[in-house]
Parts: structure tokens; sequence; C-alpha cells
């Protein structure tokens, strides 16, 4: 059979859209100033070039922010009605869906994230946390943790850069439901969907103080949560850096909820719907370059059906189209940084050393930026380090199981906790290994699904506390 | 990219014996029954969704052309009314054979398609060019009649000259779980059909599950169909997405095991460029590029073909073009 | 006659996994009453019992978390139906240990034993108040269940040798969490009479572990302990506390904070500390035909 050749032309989204301007300041006090730290270049991970200028800040400012943050929170925000915080929040959940298009170009350039999905996830489901939670700010009452639960007053939050917009309407909305100011910090490699949001917050009237955008590094991340006039903080990030909030914390009595690291399992059983199955098992681990903290990075398969599944998924990883991530037919971006490329790359080689087959999809790369094609290493144990540290990257590690009791011994054996997934059309297979799987979310027959009203969150070191739902409120409620 | 050209029917599908595990299965009614049953479940939730993801795929310029040109010589042209006339299929010929009299190198489609009383007038009329007559056939569209009754309606065809016959399934007898019915009535419609390509229409909006339609494909690949075909176009809904990705991965699953390529014909509902393309990347990207060809992916489609003149003449005019510039039959 | 008959005198020992062992170390350490007389020799757990102890709660962990919510509520009750048969020991044993009167005393015992009461319901309770179904956007099926978080550190309050003690386990326990719990140090009897027990009761072995000593000694190697899960610190030494929550931090664990003083026990508890040993999971699966 001759084979035909159909390329699909290049399809990109264009850039003007994301009003992208030379230089963004950080945003306080309802205001966008200098800040007096070192400004930081962010880039475009799917070419090295410069996108902007952004001023960072530094203790002073950090301390400045948490005192307009403590104004706000004094005066305006902890005192006023929640039917009127409510307001305020839908306003910029509706502002989020107007700007739509140009946050999702901005996010892609920013983070180098395909658009179909900063278009399609990020940024409607950015706008739906702020809607969701909206309509918590005068129901309060009705969460469940008593009849008046009070806010704590001020949070600071630490976000990551794998979903930069999404991750600071996770921490914002619920936060200002629930009477609460925050002062964010985005990560130093994407804060510029962060600043717009912070315009959408000036535009929406939002009271100055209520909501304050810090960019910088690490260090300025470091003094936030160190601040001794927080109430409340809240981090996503890495395990290792949760750890360390977690002992800088140790003593001050402020709340802390962290949303860490994750090494879930995804297990097919024989009877798993196949082809689905490999679409969840796509969608788990390259979703997002796997730059997902409860990315599907274990695959766990029965071993009567490893191979057929394996070759499936070969084939299917194939057409995965790697490349430009303002390219619409884009499936996988580019890595977010130089770093963490290096660090794929170097796990990947530890993969190898440790004697685990690597398939990589045969996808061609664009010869600048940051790119690592889809990475699949099968004949996998439970000692290697790729299969036990979370690699952050499209790296799929393949391990088998037997009988129920392996894969569930094998999906638990993990200091971390956040998802699992697992694949069976047996309904009371389903319910029985959502019991025994010890993770905050387990995804049955499908996979990375989020919604505002479905709680978030880990075990054991993959964090604690909840985002999303009524159990997420907890986080920012004096109770 | 050179867009293919419309071609005649491939011929029946290599005689090369099934592997055993395959041949083994259609033994008796009940190796058939736990094969199809032990088929893997096709979940519905998440077949629609990336349906619905790899429709967002944007096809532009050249590839939109190409894909364009490639469904023009896909299409079957179809009119199964019971107010046809000669006339009626005589007309529909030329523009099977001159889609755009205006762009004489657009693409020719790759059959007519008309019920067997006519199918001697569609062969008259395209007699000397490469386009093909399909003739419904087996009590289309509802398949309600005796055997004997189907394959004389068969016979006809046949005998007419179609080059391609479209068969509907016994969809009680597939409901009722009578598969070895189905698979019999298979087998002894392609045994009439002689040198005659079969297609076998499911009726996927009568099977109503994903599963069904997966374990109805494997059952018409297994009773020896060229292609197997979504509908009738006479029952809501017809041809979608989702269960046009079911067929494709029937068929590839085929090809992984036999070595065959057998056809998918998605009919009814289709009526747009965009619509087409859309399913032509799911030929793509789930079957894989061998597909897309109309020897193994074919629209059954009336009003389409038009759509697909009028985007030709977009791409290659640069300005939109209306419905008073392409031929209406 | 009574009067010459001399009593026979308890030995007071560790409770780990079902059995009473004495401390490995051969430690003991005397215990007084408020007035400082002798009323027994504890037994001084070591660094290696509290492992034992984590050891024998990790394995009666999948038991305890995994039987029904009912039949958890069932044991705790039938605990408190045994609580009321020693009411008159815990009743002499807290007044020995707190120094308070009779009839104080008996009342702190019955409302020990009703707080335990009150617990034991909540076992079959939980997941409807605390769990939901989520209307997530799209053609699935979400819900969320609150599980247990694992094993769990108590610190049992210094001051409420049983009021306390019953008010910072129970609620452990009825979340299907397992617990190693390190009494109060000074006044550790009423304890190991509650481990007697619950020995003696329906409740699996290693559920309740219970170490008297040194809290200070035994807390940080509980509070760091890579199989501890979440930690009660609410008896540590105030000069502790901090050090306590660093080390936990190691493996992230759930912390309970202590309040600046030992709390009225006597309030009417709320979902706090069941909500505090509580993780939520939140299952997806599609609806389709």
């Amino acid at each position: 059979m001759d084979s035909t050749v159909w390329e699909y032309a290049p399809a990109p989204e264009s850039r003007d859209i994301a009003n992208l301007k030379a230089s963004y300041r950080m945003f306080v006090d309802g205001q966008f100033v200098d800040g007096t730290g070192e400004p930081l270049k962010t880039i475009n991970p799917a070419t090295g070039e410069v996108l902007a200028e952004v001023g960072t800040a530094d203790t002073a400012d950090v301390d400045r922010a948490v005192k307009a943050a403590r104004r706000a929170y004094d005066r305006v925000w902890g005192r006023m009605p929640g039917a009127e915080r409510a307001k305020y929040l839908f306003r910029i959940a509706r502002m989020i869906a107007e700007r739509a298009r140009e946050l999702a170009v901005l996010e892609s350039l920013d983070n180098g994230k395909p658009i179909r999905e900063s278009r399609d996830v990020d940024v409607p489901t950015a706008s739906a946390h702020f809607f969701y939670h909206a309509g918590w700010a005068d129901k309060l009452g009705y969460a469940g943790y008593g009849p008046d639960p009070k806010p704590l007053g001020v949070a600071g939050q630490v976000i990551p850069w794998n979903f930069p917009l999404l991750m600071a309407a996770w921490k914002i909305a619920p936060a200002l439901a629930c009477g609460n100011t925050v002062v964010l910090k985005p990560a130093e490699t994407t804060p510029l969907t962060a600043l717009v949001l912070a315009e959408i917050c000036q535009q929406a009237d939002l009271p100055p103080g209520v909501v304050t955008i810090l960019p910088g590094a690490g260090d300025v991340g470091a003094a936030l949560v160190n601040h001794p006039d927080l109430d409340k903080v809240a981090f996503t990030g890495s395990t290792e850096v949760g750890k360390q909030i977690q002992r800088d914390l140790a003593g001050t009595g402020r709340k802390l909820t962290l949303e860490l690291g994750g090494k879930a399992a995804n297990v097919v059983f024989e009877d798993a719907p196949l082809d689905q199955a490999v679409e969840g098992i796509v969608n788990g681990i390259f979703f997002n370059q796997g730059h997902v903290c409860c990315a599907g990075s274990r695959l766990l398969v029965a071993e009567s059906v490893a191979d057929e599944l394996l070759a499936k998924l070969r084939a299917r990883i194939t057409t995965l189209r790697v490349g430009d991530p303002l390219d619409k037919n884009t499936d996988v971006g580019a890595i977010n940084s130089a770093e963490q490329l290096a660090r794929i790359t170097s796990l990947v080689a530890t993969g190898e050393d440790e004697g685990a087959e690597r398939w990589t999809s045969p996808c061609p790369l664009p010869d600048k930026g940051f790119f690592f094609a889809p990475t699949v290493f099968s004949n996998v144990s439970q000692a290697m380090r790729i299969a036990r540290e979370e690699i952050f990257g499209p790296v799929l590690s393949v391990l088998t199981f037997r009988t129920p009791d392996e894969a569930v011994a094998k999906a638990n054996n993990t200091p971390y906790g956040l998802s699992a997934g697992v694949w069976t059309e047996k309904g009371s297979r389903i319910l029985a290994m959502a019991s025994r799987l010890r993770a905050g979310v387990v995804w049955a027959n499908t996979f990375n699904r989020f919604d505002p009203a479905a709680p978030f969150g880990g075990y054991q070191e993959s964090g604690f506390g909840r985002e999303g739902g009524r159990a997420g409120l907890e986080a920012y409620l004096d109770v | 990219m050179a867009a293919p050209t419309a071609t005649p029917p491939a011929p029946p599908p290599e005689a090369a014996p099934l592997p055993a595990d395959l041949a083994e299965v259609t033994r008796d009614e009940s190796t058939l029954r736990r094969f199809l049953h032990g088929l893997p479940g096709v979940d519905q939730v998440g077949v629609e969704q990336r349906a619905a993801t790899l429709a967002t795929r944007s096809i532009k310029k050249a590839a939109k052309l190409w894909a364009i040109d490639t469904a023009i010589s896909m299409v079957d042209l179809t009119t199964l009314e019971g107010a046809d006339t000669p006339g009626k299929v005589r007309s529909l010929a030329a523009k099977a054979k001159r889609p755009d009299p205006d762009h004489p190198e657009t693409p020719q489609v790759a059959a007519v398609c008309v019920y067997s009383d006519l199918a001697g007038v569609a062969v008259e009329a395209l007699a000397g060019t490469p386009v093909g007559v399909a003739s419904v056939a087996t009590a289309f569209p509802s398949g309600r009649s005796a055997r004997s009754v189907k394959l004389a309606d068969v016979a006809e065809a046949v005998a007419s000259g179609a080059s391609e016959v479209d068969m509907v399934i016994d969809r009680g007898a597939f409901l009722s779980g009578r598969y070895g019915l189905v698979y019999d009535e298979i087998v002894e419609v392609k045994a009439a059909c002689g040198a005659a390509h079969l297609k076998v229409i499911l009726e996927t909006g009568e099977l109503a599950t994903y599963d069904n339609v997966r374990r109805a494909s494997w059952l018409a690949l297994l009773a020896g169909g060229d292609f197997i075909k979504t509908s009738t176009g006479k029952v809501t809904p017809a041809a979608t997405l989702p269960v046009t990705h079911v067929m494709l991965q029937a068929v590839r699953d085929w090809h992984d095991r036999t070595g065959q390529h057998r056809g998918v014909k998605p009919a009814g509902g289709i009526r747009n460029a965009k619509d087409a393309i859309r399913y032509l990347v799911a030929v793509h990207e789930v079957a894989g590029a061998d597909w897309l060809t109309p020897k193994l992916f074919r629209f059954g489609a009336s009003s389409l073909l038009n759509d697909l003149v009028m985007q030709r003449r977009t791409q290659l005019d640069g300005h939109y073009s209306g419905p008073d510039y392409v031929t209406v039959d | 006659m009574s009067d010459t008959r001399v009593t026979v005198a308890k030995t007071y020992k560790l409770y780990i996994g079902g059995a009473f062992p004495r401390s490995e170390s051969g430690r003991s350490y005397p215990v007084s009453d408020s007035r400082g007389a002798f009323l027994a020799n504890a037994a001084q757990a070591s660094r290696k019992d509290a492992r034992d102890a984590v050891v024998a709660a990790r394995k009666a962990f999948g038991g305890w978390s995994g039987a029904t919510a009912y039949n958890r509520g069932q044991v705790l009750y039938r605990v408190a139906e045994m609580l009321e048969g020693r009411r008159e020991q815990f009743a002499t044993e807290v007044a020995a240990s707190e120094g308070v009167a009779p009839r104080r005393a008996q009342s702190l015992v019955d409302s020990a034993i009703d707080r335990w009461v009150w617990y034991a319901g909540w076992t079959d309770k939980l997941a409807a108040v605390l769990g939901a179904a989520n209307p997530v956007a799209g053609p699935y099926f979400s819900f969320s269940v609150p599980e247990p978080t694992g094993v769990v550190a108590v610190l049992a309050p210094q001051a409420s040798s049983l009021l306390g003690l019953i008010s910072v386990v129970a609620p452990v326990l009825a979340g299907g969490n397992t617990c190693v719990v390190v009494a109060s140090q000074s006044r550790p009897l009423p304890a190991i009479t509650l481990s007697e027990v619950l020995a003696t009761s329906d409740l699996p072995g290693g559920v309740v572990n219970m170490l008297t000593g040194r809290t200070a000694e035994l807390a940080p190697w509980l509070a760091a302990h890579g199989d501890v899960n979440a930690l009660d610190i609410g008896g540590a030494p105030t000069s502790q506390l901090a050090d306590l929550e660093r080390a936990a931090a190691g493996t992230v664990k759930r912390v309970l904070r202590a309040p600046a003083t030992e709390p009225d026990w006597g309030r009417v508890p709320d979902i706090v500390r069941l909500r505090a040993f509580l993780e939520t999971k939140t299952v997806w699966h599609p609806m389709g035909v």
C-alpha cells in the first residue's frame, strides 16, 4: 500500500494577540510600581528569545506589599459583606474569559505550552475557578465550618511555572472568596500572565492591596513566606521546597497548605478500554510536556496486555506533534527552561544507565528552543530512579504487574500520593482500586481532569490541604 | 502532495488466509460470541473526547487544498430517494465526472451511489470513466426482508454492472445477539457480489453503543466486508466522528492482525468541507496515512461535494465563492 | 479482714501491637500522685519502643482503615461499654493522678466515656458530612470522600490524664487512623488502664499503641519517623514545639499544633480533631453507555 504524506501546514496563532509589552512591573497596593530587586528577563522557551523585562521585588518590597495587603484586609476586604466580595470575583471571572485569547497566547509564549492547552484548559479553567469561588463568598456559613467562619487575614502564596495563570487562580480565588487578601509570587520563568491578571483586578476595580503580585526568584518567595505578618502560606511546587517552607514555618502558628510533587501510577488492567487507556496514558504524561505534578508518570500495566498496549501506545505517541507552542496543531510544546531540560535529560540518561529500555518518538524537533521528544522507558523496576523521582517532563516509565494486589502495592510504593489512574471496565474493581490507592485524586478510566468543584491535593509527601470544592475552603478559613 | 485521482475500487481483500486465531473465531456461534464480547470495551466519554480534541486540528493552505481534493476523490455521490429517476441519476453522474466544470482539474468523485434498480442507468452514464457505481442492496435501508429477497437485490445490482454493493446488516439480529445469523448473511452477500466490492452498513445509529459498533465492525470484517460503513443516512444519528474513530480503530487493528487493509465509509450528515477535513484528520491520525485514499476511505454524501468544490475555489481564487457558482444537481 | 489483706499491685507496662511489654530498655520511672506519694513504677519507653509501636500501628492500619465505618463504630462503642464497667477504677486513678476530689474525678471519667461514645458515633457520618458529590462541568461522576491519614503519633495532654487523652485519641481512631500515643508523662496510669480496656475490647491489636515515659525524649523520634503520617503535638513541652514541627517537615507530616495552654477538655468538641487526620480523596469516572 503506497503511503501518502499529508503534512499539516503551520497554523500559528498570532503572537500579536498577546499584547506583549517590553517591560512589566510588580503590582502592589493597586498600582504597577517599580520593584527594587534586580529585573529579570523572561524568555520564550520555544525560541530562547527574551520576551520582556520584568521588575522584581526585594525584601523591602515584600514588606511593603504585606503591609498594603494587611491594610486592605483590615480596612476593606475583611469587613466587606460576602455578597460584595462575590461580585468582584464574578467580574474577574468574566474578564478572564473576555481576554481569554490574549491570555492564552501570552501563556504559551512565556511557558512554552501548546496553545491548544492554554486556550482549551488553562484559561477557561482559571476563569471557572473565579466563577466557582465567587459563589461561595456569601455562602461560607453553609460550607460545614460553622455558621460564620472567619477569614485568616493575609495570605502569602507562591506558585510554580507549569500552569502560571491557572495556579494563580487556584490560589487567589478561594482566598479572596473567604475574605483574605493575598500577596502572590509567580514563578521566576513565567511571571507574565499573573501580571495581566493583576491588570484585570485593576479593571475589575478590586480594592487596592487585596491582590498583590510580586515577581521574583526563590529568594523573593522565601522572603514572602517567612514574613512575620502573614496569617497563611500556600505553596505549590517541588516537595523539596515545600519541606523547607514547612520547616521555616515551624513554631510560627501560620496556617500552611502545600501542593507538592508526585509520581502517579496509571494502572491498566487487562480488561481496560485499551484505546481510551492509550489516550489517558498519553494525556497523563504528555499533557503540558509532563510538567504536571499529578502526571501519570508510572504506567503499571497488566503483564497479559503489556505488549499489545505498548505497541498501541508507541504508535499513538508517534502521532504527537512536538514543536511551536503557538501552532494550533502542536500537541507537545517546549520544556519551560534550560534548567528543566537539563534535569530531564540527566534523569533519562540515568534510566538508560540503570538498564531500562528507552524508546523515543521519532518526531522531528525544532532546532532551537528547549524541546524533548516524548520518551517511554519499558522494563523499568521500582528500584530505578526513573520510577521513583519526579521527572516533570515527557518521560513515561512502564512497569508490569500480575495481580491487583501487586498493582496496588507498586502504585502505593512511593513517598508521594497526589494522583493515580485506574483503567478497567469492571465496576467493582474500579471502586476497590480507588479505595486502595493512596492518592488524593484517583482518575478511573480518565486522567488529568480538573474542575473547581472537585477538591485536589495530595497524601503524604505530595502535600496537605485541598484546592477546589467545599474542602478547599478550609485552607483559607480560621477553622 | 499530488492529490489522488478517483480510482477504481480496490480488488477484493487479499485471499490470504486469516491467522489461525482469527479463523477459529468464526467456527460457530459461541466462538464468535466469545470473540466479539472479548474485544476491549470502548469508553464513550474517552472516545468522544479524543474525537473532539482531534477535531481542533487547524488545516491550512496547501494542506487544506490537498485535503479538499482528497475528500472530493473519496465522495460516493449519493441519491437514495423514493423520487429518484433515471434523469436524476444521469445528472448526478455528470456531476460525479466533472464536479466543477469551471475547474476541470478538480478530481472526480469515487463513485455514484444509487438504489439497485437505477444502477444500470448509472453504469451507462459513467461508462468509460473511473467513477464507480455503488448500489445499495439487501432491503436497504431497514434490511427487514427475507434473505432470498436480499440476495436477489444484490444479484440485481451486480447484474446491472454495479462495481460496489452497499449492504445493510440485520440490526435486529445483531441486537438480539444472533451474531452467527448476521455473519452468515454478510458471507452470502459477499459471495453474491462476485467481483463487486462490498461495503457493510452497520447503521450505527441503531446499534446505540460504541461497544456494539466495535463488535459489528469486527463481525463485518470477519465476514469479508471490504468496507465498513456507518449508516444508511436514513437514521439519526448518522455518521459521527467518534463512531468513525471506533471503526477506524477496527480496520487499523484488523490490519495489525492480518496485514489486510479494509476501508471505512462514514455516510450521512457530513455536509461541509470543514467536517470532511476533520474526518480526514481522524483517518490520518487514528488509522494512519495508508488509509488516505479512496480505496480505503469514502464519504457517503450528496451536498458535501458542492461545499468541497466551493471551498476549493476559495483556496484557489483567494476569495470566498458562493452557492450560485457551483452546479446544483 | 479486708484491712489486713495486702493488695495485688499492678505492673504498668507499655501497650504495643496488642501486647503489654516492658520497655525494651528495661527502664521504668516512678509515678507519684499529686501530693508526691508513690503510686507505681511506669515503663519508660525508649526510641526503640516507639519504633516498634510505629511498626505495630502501620501493620494494623490496613485492617482498621479498611473495616466498614459501621464496624469501627461498633468496636469503638464496645470500648465505651468496657470503660463504663471500669468507671470506679478510672475515677480512683484520675483522682490520684490529677489530685481532684472523688466527685470531680467521677465527673471527668463520665465525660471521658461520653466523649468516647460521641466519637464512636462519628465513624459512619464523616463521609456524609465531609464528603461530596462534586458537580464538575463535564460527563463525569466525581466524588470526594474523607480517608484516614495513616499512622498518627499523639502526644497526649499532660494535665488531663483520661478525659484529655480520650479527647485526642478517639477522633484519631474514629477517622480510621491507627496511632502511637505518648501518655501524660507524670500522669500515665489512666492511660495504661485504658490500654487494658482496649486490649479486652474488640479493637484490633496495634490500632492504639500506648507508650509511657518522657514525652520530650520520645517526641523527636516520632516526629522524624518516616512511617508516621501525622502528629498531634498537643502534649509536647512548649520549648520543643518548633523543633517537632521542623522534624515533621522532613516527610511532610500533618501537624496538629498545640494551643498555648491545655484546653478545657470538658467543652463540647467540634470536628476539628476528626478533620485534622483525614485526607480528602477525589475520584473521577466518566459517565457513558
